[in-house]
């Protein structure tokens, strides 16, 4: 088995037009930039991938990485709990000109939508947003005296994460708070694909260390010493 | 009648001193943060963030920050002895599993019922929940720091919420800048307010009944 794949390109190359992609990571931490500017790159050659539905925590900082890619005109819509951060004009220009779509859900709603579909559960009651506008039209429930909503598991056709360590079976650990998402976007696409800052052969990585077991993995990708999105934002040296 | 309200870091302060020796705790993103700088000699509370971590603790020097390390503020952070990493299904079940002690947050108002409104103040613009709606459910206790009325002087505590509402009777007590009000059976039952204020006053900054139902104690807070 070797699930291991030589470059970027060829990583992401059946990710096509009007694709559900997850992409892993929370702000910069645990974001897969080489793997995103990959796409990007792709679209501006070729037109392809356009009319993408993105699921993050955000949509984007900067110009760099998601924000990058709204700013390229490739996303449709955003699925995510928090669009606006900071230093996110590239969403909140194309939003206010009614360019982009929004769906928002709350973040550990989002977070068990993913784990939901990832473990095979269509719906689940949660305590999130009841009695919000973000529950209008939901189906509702009490137990045990308490009301809950229901909320639809969430899939991707595609997920693109980073680990640290990544072996050739699909075997990950993550770096720090870089871990957020991206094990949950891992078993909840139909394809997902690790950039790693360290491949390694099968046995490289402690299976007592493993976060992500390799079943969830189909894809990994070498990037050694990644570029880290916030210090990018920063430092603006992309656009 | 003259009195002088307290500063958000008085109102952090005394926040800090309700939260035990080894609770599990979640602070909001920006003004409630401060409550960590507080904490009362000898206690050690746990902080929790939304995007995976237990156990942080006070930010880097700058130019020491490794952007991989970061709170749900996208701060940059470091470890405390103990911490631990996780991820984001893990984190909210501690949420919504009622592993947390206690969750501190702001507020735009917050009505008698317990009803919290603190995510957005109207339908325009870009909306932006977060964790807010996930933190205000599971908690042991859900508190709020605000000053008592917005800037232009209307009271935050209100009968009825008329921003979007966060949360359904998710509010236990709440810290302003002039007292402590505990919410039981649908009421604000005043705990605590400055000593140099009387009822009528706070009672006429506060836009819903004030209840007693025993003493009431004086809001005094260092200088800070």
């Amino acid at each position: 088995m070797d699930k291991s794949i030589s470059t970027l390109t060829e990583a992401v190359a059946d990710i096509h037009d009007g694709a559900v992609l997850m992409i892993g990571g929370f702000g910069g931490s645990g974001s897969p930039i080489e793997l995103i500017h990959t796409l990007i790159d792709r679209f501006r050659a070729t037109g392809s991938p356009k009319d993408v539905t993105v699921i993050n925590n955000n949509a984007g900082n900067g110009y760099v990485g998601i924000a990058a890619m709204i700013k390229a005109g490739m996303v449709k819509k955003m699925i995510c709990s928090f669009p606006r951060s900071s230093n996110a004009e590239a969403f909140n220009e194309k939003f206010l000109a009614d360019e982009i779509e929004l769906e928002l859900v709350p973040q550990g709603t989002l977070a068990e939508r993913i784990r939901a579909a990832g473990a095979g559960i269509p719906a689940f009651y949660t305590p999130t947003s009841y009695g919000t506008e973000l529950a209008i039209g939901k189906p509702t429930e009490e137990f045990d005296g308490k009301h809950y909503v229901q909320e639809r598991w969430l899939k991707a056709d595609f997920a693109i994460v980073k680990g640290q360590l990544g072996d050739k079976h699909g075997n990950l650990t993550y770096r720090l708070a870089g871990r957020n998402f991206n094990p949950l976007m891992c078993m909840a696409a139909d394809v997902t694909i690790a950039q790693v800052s360290e491949l390694v052969e099968a046995g490289g990585i402690d299976p007592e260390q493993v976060i992500t077991p390799g079943i969830f993995v189909d894809h990994v990708v070498e990037v050694k010493e990644p570029a880290q999105e916030e210090v990018l934002v920063r430092t603006e040296e992309v656009h | 009648m003259s009195y002088t309200k307290l500063s958000n870091a008085q109102i952090a302060w005394r926040a800090a001193q309700d939260i035990d020796d080894g609770a599990y705790v979640n602070l909001g993103i920006g003004f409630p943060e401060m409550v960590a700088k507080f904490q009362p000699e000898g206690r050690e509370a746990v902080f929790h963030t939304e995007n995976g971590v237990l156990g942080f603790g006070q930010a880097p020097k700058e130019g020491e920050e490794d952007w991989d390390l970061i709170n749900a503020g996208k701060k940059a952070i470091t470890l405390k002895p103990g911490a631990s990493f996780f991820h984001h299904a893990d984190s909210f079940s501690m949420v919504r599993g009622g592993h947390l002690d206690v969750a501190i947050l702001g507020a735009y108002q917050i009505a008698q019922n317990g009803d919290l409104a603190n995510w957005r103040v109207g339908s325009k613009g870009v909306p932006a929940v977060g964790g807010a709606m996930d933190l205000v459910h599971g908690a042991k206790r859900v508190a709020v720091i605000t000053d008592h009325v917005t800037k232009d002087g209307k009271p935050k505590l209100v009968e009825a919420c008329t921003f979007p509402l966060t949360g359904v009777g998710c509010v236990t007590r709440v810290y302003t800048s002039l007292a402590v009000v505990d919410i039981e059976g649908g009421k604000f039952i005043l705990r605590e307010k400055l000593a140099d204020m009387t009822f009528d006053d706070l009672q006429e900054l506060t836009g819903a009944t004030l209840h007693t139902d025993g003493p009431v104690g004086d809001l005094t807070v260092p200088e800070l």
